[in-house]
C-alpha cells in the first residue's frame, strides 16, 4: 500500500461533503495516521457544487496543494455528474464511490470512460432504515472506509463509536441508530464488490 | 534645587541613542516646562478694578494662563499666555485689554 | 509531554491563545481569520479563560483597542486578514512606534481587488515597512509554535515591538492537520506572566506616550527604532533555543532543505514551502539531481547575512513571491533576496517567480517544472525578466 492515500469528496454546499472530509481525517488520526482534511474554498452557498479533500499516511504530510490525481473519489450527490468530471485524473487502481438508488452500469455511463472500480452506495435508504432520517454521511464514509481500506474496519467502527458517543451525550437513542447505518454500508458495500 | 527639564536631558542635539523608547516621556505636566509666553506678539492687561470675577474669561483661555485662586482669577500667567485675546474679546465688562508687544 | 491533536491553523491559533490567556483581545471578523475569535469568545463563554474580549465596529478599532490596552499595561493581542489589516493600517505603524509588544494573529489573505477570500501575502506584505517583526508558517504546528514564541520576543527589553503571526488563509486556516500541542502550563511557563515595566495605569508613575515629534526629533526616533528590530535577531534565536528546549523543534530565521550539496534553491515562505519539500523528496529520488530550498520563517527582520551565506554555493535561484509588485524591480522577497546576493557578491542566477496569486494552487509538479527552469537558467545564463509567474494562463504565442 501506498505511503499516502489521496481522497477527493464532491458535494453541494449544506450536504455535509466537508464536515465527512473532516471526519474522515479525525477517525484516521485516531487510528494513529498522519491526515489532512481540507475543502476548497470559493464563493459557495447552499446547493453549490463543492470539493473537499484528505490526505491519509503513514507519514508526516507536507503537501499543501489541492489533489488532482486522487486514488478515491466520493460522490455524495450524484446530481453532479452531469456537469462535473469527478474522475477526473482519478488512479484507475482505485475507485469512484457514488451515492446513488441507480445501479453501477447506470452510473458508469457518467463516468467520462473512467476504467477504475465503480461503487454505489444507496446511502438514503440506509440511512432512512437505521436513523429513519436521510443523513448520508455516515454511509459514504464507511463505505469510502470499505473500499479505500484507508484503515481497519474495526478501528474505525470503535473510534466513530466513541465519536458519537461523545456527540450525542444527550440522545444516547441515535447512537446505535448511526452505528448500524455504518454496518449496513460495510454489508452494502461487500455485496457491491463481490459482484 | 530645580526640577530637571525634559530637554535638559533630550534636546535638538541629542544622538538617536538618547531617545526614550517609543518617545515614552515620564513625566507630567512636561508642557509647563516651555515658556510659550515668549511667543506672545500682544499682551492681554487686567485692569482688576472693573473686573466682577465672573470668571467667564478662565475657561476660554488656550494656555490655561488665567489662574484662579480661592473662587476668583488672579493676574495672568505670562509665562505660557500666548497672547490671543480670546480672553479680552468674551469679557463683558472691558476689563481686559490688548496692548501691542510683550 | 506533547499532545498529540488534530487541528486546522485557525483552530491551532486559538489554542495558543487559550494558554497564553492574554488580558485583552479586540477583534472585528474577517475571512479567513474570523474563526480565531469565535473560539477564543467561546473560551471565555465557557469561563475556561478570562480574557476581556472587546467588540470593536472595525479593524482600525481593534488595533487602537489593542494599542490603548497594551499601553495601559495589559498583555493584548488581536486577529485579522486582508481589508481588515488595511483598515489597521494607521494604527500598525503607531503600535510599532510606540513600541508595544502586541501579537496579532494574520491570516493572509489578497487585497481586494478584485475581491478574493483566498490566500495571497498582498495584505502583510504592504505591511512589511511597519515596523513589525513578520514571522511567516509552513503548517499548522508552526503557526501554534510561532504564535507562541511572539510572546517572549515582542516583550523581550532590548526589543518591545509588535509581532505578525501570519498563515496562509484557508490552506493552513482551515486545513486540519496532525499537530503537536505542548502543555498549559508549559506554554504559561514558556510565555511567562507579562510584566511590563512601564505602562499607563502605573500609578506610581508619570507617564505619557505617542507625543509629536518634529522633525528635529521624527528620523533619530526610527534609528531608534530599527535598533529594536536588529536587536530582535538575537531575541528571535534566544526564544527559539529554548523553544527547542521545550518541544524539540527547532527554528530560526529560517529553515534549509537538502541544501548541503543543493546546485538549485527555492527560496519561498508559507505553506507552499512544504508542497516545494515534496518535490525536492521526489527529484533527489528519481534524478539525483541537487535541488534544495530556504523557506523564509522571519521576513522582519530580514536576515540577509545568513541568508546570503546560505545561497553562497548554488548556481541558480528561484525566488517566489505571492503578491504582485507591478512593475518593480521584483517581488517583495525578490528584492530582498536579490539585493543580500548583491552585497554579498554572490553571482548565483537569480530569477523571481510570482505564484499562487488570490489562492492560485501550486503543486509539486509546478515546483518541478521551476527546478527544470534553474537547470536552463544554469546553463544559459538567460534570465528573459524581472520576473516570471507560475500558473499563469497566457496566449500560446506569447513569448515564455
Amino acid at each position: 500500500m501506498k505511503d499516502t492515500i489521496e481522497i477527493r469528496w464532491h458535494g453541494r454546499g449544506g450536504q455535509g461533503a466537508k464536515t465527512a472530509a473532516l471526519l474522515l481525517a479525525d477517525v484516521a488520526f485516531k487510528t494513529g495516521k498522519y491526515v489532512q482534511g481540507f475543502p476548497e474554498y470559493g464563493p459557495e452557498r447552499m446547493g453549490a457544487p463543492i470539493t473537499a479533500y484528505n490526505r491519509i499516511s503513514s507519514k508526516p504530510i507536507t503537501v499543501h496543494s489541492n489533489i488532482y490525481e486522487p486514488d478515491y473519489v466520493v460522490v455524495v450527490d450524484e446530481s453532479l455528474l452531469d456537469s462535473i468530471d469527478v474522475t477526473k485524473g482519478l488512479n484507475p487502481e482505485g475507485a469512484v464511490i457514488v451515492n446513488s438508488t441507480r445501479s453501477k452500469e447506470e452510473i458508469e455511463e457518467h463516468l467520462h470512460g473512467y476504467t477504475g472500480a465503480v461503487y454505489t452506495v444507496n446511502a438514503k435508504e440506509i440511512s432512512i432504515k437505521a436513523l429513519g432520517k436521510n443523513y448520508p454521511n455516515s454511509p459514504m464514509l464507511a463505505a469510502t472506509v470499505a473500499v479505500s481500506k484507508v484503515m481497519d474496519r474495526e478501528a474505525f467502527l470503535t473510534e466513530m463509536k466513541a465519536s458519537f458517543q461523545h456527540k450525542f451525550a444527550k440522545k444516547p437513542e441515535v447512537i446505535d441508530g448511526n452505528m448500524m447505518a455504518l454496518e449496513l454500508a460495510f454489508a452494502h458495500t461487500d455485496k457491491n464488490k463481490a459482484q | 534645587m530645580a526640577r530637571e527639564k525634559i530637554q535638559d536631558r533630550i534636546n535638538e542635539q541629542s544622538p538617536w541613542q538618547h531617545i526614550t523608547e517609543g518617545n515614552k516621556i515620564f513625566e507630567a505636566a512636561t508642557s509647563k516646562d516651555f515658556c510659550t509666553g515668549e511667543w506672545r506678539t500682544t499682551t492681554p492687561i487686567w485692569e482688576s478694578e472693573k473686573c466682577k470675577q465672573c470668571l467667564l474669561c478662565t475657561p476660554v483661555c488656550p494656555d490655561s494662563s488665567i489662574p484662579v485662586i480661592t473662587g476668583k482669577r488672579a493676574e495672568f500667567d505670562y509665562e505660557h499666555c500666548k497672547g490671543c485675546g480670546i480672553c479680552a474679546k468674551v469679557c463683558p465688562f472691558g476689563a481686559i485689554s490688548m496692548r501691542e508687544g510683550k | 509531554m506533547a499532545i498529540r491533536e488534530r487541528l486546522s491553523g485557525n483552530e491551532a491559533v486559538a489554542y495558543a491563545i487559550k494558554q497564553v490567556n492574554p488580558d485583552v483581545m479586540p477583534a472585528f471578523p474577517i475571512t479567513p481569520s474570523t474563526e480565531i475569535p469565535q473560539y477564543v469568545a467561546n473560551y471565555i463563554a465557557n469561563g475556561e479563560i478570562d480574557t476581556e474580549f472587546i467588540h470593536v465596529e472595525s479593524e482600525h478599532s481593534a488595533m487602537s483597542a489593542t494599542i490603548g490596552a497594551t499601553a495601559a499595561g495589559a498583555r493584548a493581542i488581536t486577529a485579522t486578514s486582508s481589508c481588515g489589516m488595511a483598515l489597521m493600517w494607521e494604527e500598525l505603524y503607531v503600535a510599532a512606534s510606540n513600541r508595544l509588544p502586541i501579537v496579532l494573529a494574520l491570516v493572509n489573505r489578497a487585497l481586494s481587488g478584485p475581491i478574493n477570500i483566498n490566500a495571497d501575502h498582498s495584505d502583510s506584505m504592504g505591511a512589511r515597512d511597519s515596523g513589525w517583526i513578520q514571522i511567516y508558517a509552513e503548517s499548522n504546528q508552526e503557526v501554534y509554535d510561532n504564535f507562541i514564541q511572539a510572546f517572549p520576543i515582542a516583550e523581550d527589553k532590548r526589543v518591545h515591538l509588535p509581532v505578525m503571526v501570519c498563515q496562509d488563509g484557508f490552506i493552513t486556516s482551515h486545513g486540519v492537520e496532525n499537530i503537536l500541542l505542548a502543555e498549559d502550563a508549559a506554554v504559561k511557563k514558556f510565555v511567562g506572566e507579562y510584566d511590563p515595566e512601564h505602562y499607563l495605569l502605573n500609578a506610581s508613575e508619570k507617564m505619557a506616550i505617542g507625543p509629536y515629534a518634529v522633525s528635529n526629533y521624527y528620523m533619530e526616533t526610527k534609528r531608534a527604532q530599527r535598533q529594536a528590530m536588529i536587536n530582535a535577531r538575537e531575541v528571535i534565536l534566544e526564544v527559539a533555543a529554548r523553544f527547542e528546549k521545550m518541544t524539540g523543534r527547532k527554528y530560526g530565521f529560517f529553515e534549509t532543505y537538502q541544501m548541503e550539496d543543493a546546485e538549485y534553491a527555492v527560496v519561498i515562505i508559507g505553506s507552499a514551502a512544504g508542497t516545494c519539500k515534496a518535490a525536492i523528496d521526489e527529484i533527489r529520488s528519481i534524478t539525483g539531481k541537487k535541488v534544495g530550498l530556504i523557506k523564509i520563517r522571519v521576513f522582519r527582520p530580514f536576515p540577509e547575512e545568513e541568508l546570503a551565506e546560505a545561497l553562497s554555493k548554488v548556481k541558480a535561484v528561484a525566488i517566489m513571491d505571492r503578491s504582485e509588485m507591478f512593475a518593480a524591480t521584483s517581488g517583495p522577497l525578490g528584492a530582498e533576496v536579490r539585493a543580500a546576493l548583491y552585497q554579498a557578491r554572490i553571482t548565483a542566477e537569480v530569477v523571481n517567480y510570482f505564484y499562487g496569486l488570490g489562492g492560485r494552487d501550486i503543486t509539486v509538479s509546478d515546483f518541478k517544472t521551476v527546478y527544470k527552469n534553474l537547470e536552463t537558467i544554469a546553463e544559459t545564463h538567460i534570465v528573459t525578466d524581472m520576473y516570471e509567474y507560475i500558473g499563469l494562463r497566457r496566449e500560446q504565442t506569447e513569448e515564455v
